[in-house]
Order: C-alpha cells, then sequence, then structure tokens
C-alpha cells in the first residue's frame, strides 16, 4: 500500500531507536526521572502495542496512553440513550462496528439488536443516509461519533441530507473535540506530561495552529504524529530533540497528509452544521468544558435528541472500573483490578477493552498476558 | 474509525454529489471526495491521487513528494548513523 510499507522498515526503525536511546540517556543524566510522553490517539496506541514499540523504547521514556478513542470515553448513560432509540418501534439504529460492544448500564446495542431492535453496522455515514433513502417508512438514525477526523464526514452527510430533503434522517451526535480535552489534561493536578504526540489525522482537518497553545502557554513540544511505526519512533525522535534543547514547538511530522492550515472544506462542513456545547461526559474523565459539539439550531430536523427528546441520564461508571486512572496513566492497564478477569475483550466491563484502540484491548491482545498477570501480582492491582 | 487507508481515485461517479470510485488494495467503493477537490477545478483533475480514505470520505490527498522527503531525512540518519558507528568502533582500537 501507498507509504505503509516504506513507514515499516525495521533498518530505519533500528536507526532512529538507536538515535532516541542515545538521547534520552543524556536528558536522563540531567533529569534523573523518566519522561513521561503523551500519545493522545487510540490509533497511535494501536500502533504502539502492535509493533511493540514500548519494547524498543529505553526505561527513560514512559508512554502514557491517552484518551482518544471515541468510543473509549463514551459514557454508559449515553449508550443507554443509544439503546432506547434503537428500541424505539420504526426505528433503524445505524452505527460503527465499533460502537456495538460498548456496555451501557444493562445493555450494549449488541445485546439490544439479539433482543429484536434494529441495529445495522455501517462503514460510512452516508451508508445511514442511503438507508433512510432505501426505507421512506422507518426512521433512520446514525450514532454519531468521533473527534475531528469523522466530524466533516457526518456533516456533510447532514449537508447532503438536508439538500436532498430526507425527512427520516438523523444522527445522535456524540462527536468530541481534541484542543479542549488536551487543556484538561495539561491542567490536571495529577498528570505530568513532558510532551505529546498529536492526533495525524483530527490535524489533518484542524490543521497546526490549533495546538500552539500547548508550546506557547504550557511550553510543551508536540509532534503531529503519522500512524505507521516509523512515523511514531520519528516523532518521539523530534519530542527528544526539543526536551534535549529546551525549547517547545509544534513540529509536523506527518507533512505527507496534514497541511498546515487543514482542511477548508471539512472544516467549513464542521462549522456549517455544528456548534461546541458547553461541556460533554466523558466516561472516567467527567464533565470537560467544550469539550463536545451538538447541531445548530438550522439543522435542529436532523437532531435525533430533539426529535426523540433523549433523556441524557448521567450514569456512573461500573465501581470496579479503572478506566479513568488508566485513560490519565496513573495506573497502566495491567495495574487495574478487573484488568483480564472480569474485563476481557470478550466481556468487556470497561470501555478501554471494548475498542481495539482502547488501551487495556491492546495491552490484552498484544502484551504478554502471563507477564502482565505476574507482574500485577508481584507489584499489587493498584498503586 | 480514527484510522485511515489509502486508496486511489479511479473514477468520479457522481460530480453533482462529489462521489468518486476508490481502489484500496484492489476493493473498489464509492467514497465523497467533497474534503480533497480542487474548487478551481473540476472534479475530473482528482482521478489518480492517492488519498487517505476515513468512514467514506477521502480526508485529505497524500503527498508524494512530502512522503519522500520523510523517507529520505529518515535515510540520511541512516546513513549519518553508520558512520557514527564506524567512527565510535574505530575510536576504540
Amino acid at each position: 500500500m501507498k507509504y505503509v510499507d516504506e513507514f515499516r522498515d525495521p533498518k530505519r526503525a533500528a536507526v532512529l531507536q538507536q538515535r532516541i536511546k542515545r538521547l534520552a540517556a543524556q536528558i536522563f543524566a540531567r533529569r534523573r526521572r523518566p519522561l513521561q510522553l503523551m500519545e493522545f490517539c487510540g490509533g497511535h496506541t494501536h500502533t504502539i502495542f502492535r509493533y511493540g514499540i514500548e519494547q524498543l523504547l529505553p526505561d527513560s521514556i514512559e508512554l502514557v496512553h491517552g484518551p482518544g478513542c471515541p468510543v473509549c470515553v463514551l459514557p454508559r448513560g449515553r449508550v443507554d440513550d443509544c439503546v432506547a432509540l434503537a428500541q424505539r418501534p420504526q426505528v433503524i439504529f445505524a452505527t460503527f462496528g465499533d460502537a456495538m460492544r460498548v456496555p451501557g448500564s444493562r445493555q450494549s446495542l449488541l445485546e439490544a439488536r439479539a433482543a429484536g431492535a434494529d441495529v445495522r453496522m455501517v462503514y460510512s455515514p452516508l451508508d445511514a443516509l442511503q438507508l433512510a433513502r432505501s426505507h421512506p417508512r422507518r426512521e433512520v438514525i446514525f450514532f454519531a461519533l468521533g473527534f475531528e477526523t469523522t466530524m466533516p464526514g457526518t456533516a456533510l452527510t447532514v449537508l447532503q441530507a438536508a439538500a436532498e430533503n430526507i425527512g427520516n434522517f438523523s444522527l445522535f451526535c456524540n462527536h468530541i473535540t481534541t484542543v479542549p480535552t488536551i487543556k484538561a489534561i495539561l491542567d490536571s493536578a495529577d498528570m505530568k506530561i513532558d510532551g505529546f504526540l498529536a492526533p495525524g489525522h483530527v490535524s489533518m482537518v484542524v490543521g497546526e495552529t490549533p495546538f500552539h497553545f500547548v508550546s506557547d502557554h504550557y511550553h510543551k513540544p508536540l509532534v503531529i504524529t503519522g500512524f505507521e511505526p516509523l512515523d511514531i519512533l520519528q516523532s518521539l525522535w523530534m519530542l527528544l530533540r526539543q526536551i534535549h534543547g529546551g525549547y517547545s514547538r509544534v513540529e509536523n511530522q506527518y507533512r505527507r497528509v496534514v497541511a498546515s492550515d487543514g482542511n477548508d472544506a471539512g472544516l467549513n462542513a464542521i462549522h456549517q452544521v455544528f456548534e461546541l456545547r458547553e461541556y460533554f461526559e466523558w466516561r472516567g474523565l467527567g464533565s470537560i468544558d467544550h469539550s463536545g459539539v451538538r447541531m445548530r439550531e438550522q439543522y435542529a430536523a436532523f437532531d435525533a435528541e430533539k426529535k426523540f427528546s433523549l433523556a441524557n441520564l448521567q450514569i456512573a461508571d461500573p465501581k470496579a472500573c479503572q478506566c479513568g486512572e488508566v485513560l490519565k496513566g496513573v495506573i497502566r492497564p495491567w495495574q487495574c483490578k478487573v484488568f483480564g478477569d472480569q474485563c476481557n475483550p470478550q466481556t468487556p466491563l470497561g470501555a478501554l477493552m471494548v475498542s481495539s484502540e482502547g488501551a487495556c484491548a491492546a495491552y490484552y491482545n498484544f502484551g504478554d498476558q502471563q507477564a502482565l498477570l505476574r507482574l500485577r501480582e508481584e507489584n499489587g492491582a493498584s498503586v | 474509525m480514527c484510522l485511515g487507508i489509502p486508496g486511489r481515485i479511479i473514477a468520479i461517479t457522481d460530480a453533482d454529489r462529489l462521489m468518486a470510485k476508490v481502489d484500496v488494495a484492489g476493493v473498489q467503493r464509492e467514497i465523497n471526495i467533497a474534503c480533497v477537490v480542487d474548487p478551481q477545478q473540476a472534479p475530473d483533475s482528482c482521478i489518480g491521487s492517492w488519498v487517505l480514505v476515513h468512514v467514506g470520505f477521502a480526508m485529505s490527498r497524500i503527498d508524494a513528494q512530502e512522503a519522500q522527503q520523510t523517507l529520505q531525512l529518515l535515510a540520511e540518519l541512516g546513513d549519518m548513523q553508520e558512520e557514527l558507528d564506524a567512527m565510535q568502533s574505530t575510536a576504540r582500537h
């Protein structure tokens, strides 16, 4: 595939590994404590585990796996809303496959489907719109979720529905925003992040500028990063170079995809259809100001929240789950009390075990299970 | 959902709705190209472009020149590393 194999070349990876080791050693000699570098995006977490990148890094670098997996941070109350919508007569509830198994307080969408609700897995919001065209007597609701990466697609779908005057199509909008969330992480008292690998595909839409506050106000380095193993290694090296040099900048490693101004057409579609919510609830993290969007009044006819007056109940995370601590990097996934036993990818309890982009599922699928469980026994379940 | 997949635009299927056929590793699918069309040019001008596809939308053109430059930089790092290694190994003698 185009520019996939090239960015998986083990020889080049070995070179970067040497570079990283050398710089990290010099930095450690000065600081005497490990660096905590956060990859915000679940896509990066997936690459890191799939290619065993943590094993390539010296002990003086700790990767903190951030909250950038939209499926993982979906609160239970929102899943309950999905199930309630799907159970209405006449409704076809269309969703991305990732969201099917996220547990709500009573059921997941998969379980609701087994119990008779018409839940359909789609690849694209355009597929959901097509369902509405071909089932004019049914109400088709698309479960819109994701960061800025998927927002333009949903927005363009709504604009298309409006242009065709399709009355039986609506969105249950759960889109979330990256920048306020990174700010919340930087303001959080229990987190000490020394630098960020910024999400490449969010940046492809929003560009470089929205991230400048990280270097300008918080004086932390940030590198916009691609999704192949060499992208991650190169970006880590770029972060170390900044830390070693004592400066903070926004750098773009993923120039082959990310233009510095982002994507005009995508941003226009977002601004046309969506506006910021005052706050949005995240699983494990609680409420974060301006971290979600809703549909503008002008498109209320396509807003499932208004069309079906939803309860929007807040439901606490299961007590045993420590997703929040894992999301903040306070504990490692295998240190959670229920990791691997009560909570595993087949029967996930916490959201981080649901999606392949979740940190816990990544540890479970690609980590050395026995070693992890041994470690947990030796070190205690939580720290 | 967040991981894009690279594909090549092979035909415009609906110029009004900006829909095109894309080839992703041998699999063909119709996608929307509104985010990669140059408003100054006809949609046809996209044919042959490599794009990154997310949930049925081409979200970015993959810039071959930038990709080459990144790879070139990585190759240069490799050359430099070999020289450094050689320097270190000869310094020990």
